[in-house]
């Protein structure tokens, strides 16, 4: 199987060829699909300055999009990540941000 | 007490899944995986988070995830359990894989019923987790015994006769209790702390456990995708979906609330209660408070709580 290729494409889906009872080998694969595009007006922004990284936004993401990463700052050991090849712009965790340290800005093109 | 920052950063439940955006199910199942201790095996009954997780050729899940019908959940996770007891038992395969059956509200208060009464009273070491968005979402909003009174469904319209569903939510955790299990929850997505404490005493007790977590579906509520996680809140503060645990029995309420929050300003958020907010329906809003306040009173006298 040739990695590169998206799973869609790396799989035999031809009625013949296609696993039995519809089983999936690859754990997680979703991730492949990029749901970031679903995103519409608005994307979130983390002040990494005002963050106290409390991790509520990371714990209430429906998409799994705010990442906890080891990027030490000031007394903390790790920061928060928007992952926006997944995000879909619910704004939830803007809304739950103690210290409205997200902001839910415009998209624009430049940014993924 | 959890605390987050001591909460594993391993993802059981990835992301690029298809559930909406701001989809309260979704937040219900990443925070139901995050009470892992160990090996864990999911059986999903038919409902959105069963479509959207795992639109073919992708799945989301990261474990052992299982399709069963809309109806059979229980019945396939009680099959499950066998068969890892039997591996077990015939030296094939060490150590507990713990089981979750999830269903939503519909595949659990309606259709599943039968099986997960069986599972109950079979006594199989199972975490039944019933997500409840309050109506068949992945059909297009139908109402089931889960809707609560007065909230509008494509099956119990808001019209000029009938203002949205008529009767009442169904008590799925005294039905649950009912059988004797040793534990049995409801929860909300809103109380993250809460319910993720509450997976954990479910996954550890010995036989079977129920969980009923709230969680609010932005589409069906027609609720605003940002305030999926303030409604979830906001459903307990009201009284409407009261948070409590039942240990071999014995009722004991989450959280005490010194005054409830009025339904009215729940139901301003969402368009399947804006019917409500007209002079005509102001009768079926008091209806509803006096429900609600029974409900309540009825747990907290369960729970043996004072009743003011
Ligand atoms: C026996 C059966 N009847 C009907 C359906 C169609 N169906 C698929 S999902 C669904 C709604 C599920 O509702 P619920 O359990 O509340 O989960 P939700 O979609 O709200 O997450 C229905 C009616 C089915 N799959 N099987
Ligand atoms: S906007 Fe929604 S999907 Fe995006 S990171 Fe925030 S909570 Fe997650
Ligand atoms: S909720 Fe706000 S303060 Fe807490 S980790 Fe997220 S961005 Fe930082
Ligand atoms: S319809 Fe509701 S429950 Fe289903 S994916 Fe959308 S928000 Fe989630
Ligand atoms: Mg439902």
């Amino acid at each position: 199987m040739n990695q590169k290729e998206p799973l869609s494409k790396r799989m035999k889906l031809s009625w013949r060829e296609m696993p039995f009872a519809g089983i999936m080998f690859e754990p997680g694969s979703s991730v492949e699909y990029k749901t970031g595009d679903w995103r519409i007006e608005r994307k979130p922004q983390i002040d990494g300055e005002k963050c106290i990284r409390c991790f509520i936004c990371w714990i209430f993401c429906p998409d799994v999009s705010i990442k906890r990463v080891p990027k030490p700052y000031k007394k903390h050991i790790e920061s928060v990540e928007v992952d926006y090849y997944h995000c879909k712009g619910c704004g939830i965790c803007a809304a739950e941000c103690p210290v409205n340290a997200i902001e839910m800005i415009e998209e624009s093109t430049d940014v993924p | 007490m959890v605390v987050l920052k001591n909460l594993s950063t391993e993802e059981l439940y990835a992301p690029g899944h298809r559930l909406c955006a701001g989809c309260g199910p979704s937040i219900s199942i990443r925070m139901a995986l995050k009470a892992a201790r160990g090996p864990i095996a999911v059986v999903n009954a038919t409902g959105c988070v069963e479509v959207s997780t795992t639109i073919f050729p992708y799945t989301a899940w990261r474990i052992p995830w299982v399709h069963a019908l809309f109806e059979n959940q229980a019945a396939v996770a009680s099959g499950l359990e066998a068969a890892y007891q039997s591996l077990e038992e015939k030296g094939k395969r060490k150590g507990k894989v713990d089981i979750i059956a999830v269903g939503g509200d519909g595949g659990t208060f309606d259709i599943g019923i039968q099986a997960i009464s069986g599972m109950l009273e079979r006594g199989h070491d199972i975490v039944y987790l019933c997500y409840d968005n309050e109506a068949y979402m992945n059909t297009g909003i139908q109402r089931s015994g889960a809707t609560p009174r007065g909230a509008a469904t494509t099956t119990s319209p808001a019209g000029k006769v009938i203002p949205g569903k008529r009767g009442k939510k169904k008590d799925f955790i005294g039905i649950c209790a009912a059988h004797g299990i040793s534990y049995a929850a409801t929860a909300s997505i809103g109380f993250f702390s809460d319910y993720i404490d509450k997976m954990k005493k479910a996954i550890e007790v010995d036989g079977p456990a129920v969980v009923h977590v709230i969680a609010p579906c932005p589409l069906g509520w027609r609720s605003n995708p940002t305030e999926t996680v303030k409604l979830a809140k906001m459903a307990v503060l009201t009284g409407l979906f009261p948070i409590y645990e039942v240990n071999d029995g014995i009722y004991k309420m989450s959280m005490k609330l010194g005054r409830l929050l009025p339904i009215e300003e729940y139901f301003k958020l969402q368009g399947r209660f804006q019917h409500l907010m007209k002079p005509e329906w102001k009768n079926e809003v008091e209806e509803i408070k006096k429900d609600t306040e029974k409900h309540y009173k009825k747990i907290l006298r369960l729970a043996g709580e004072k009743i003011t």
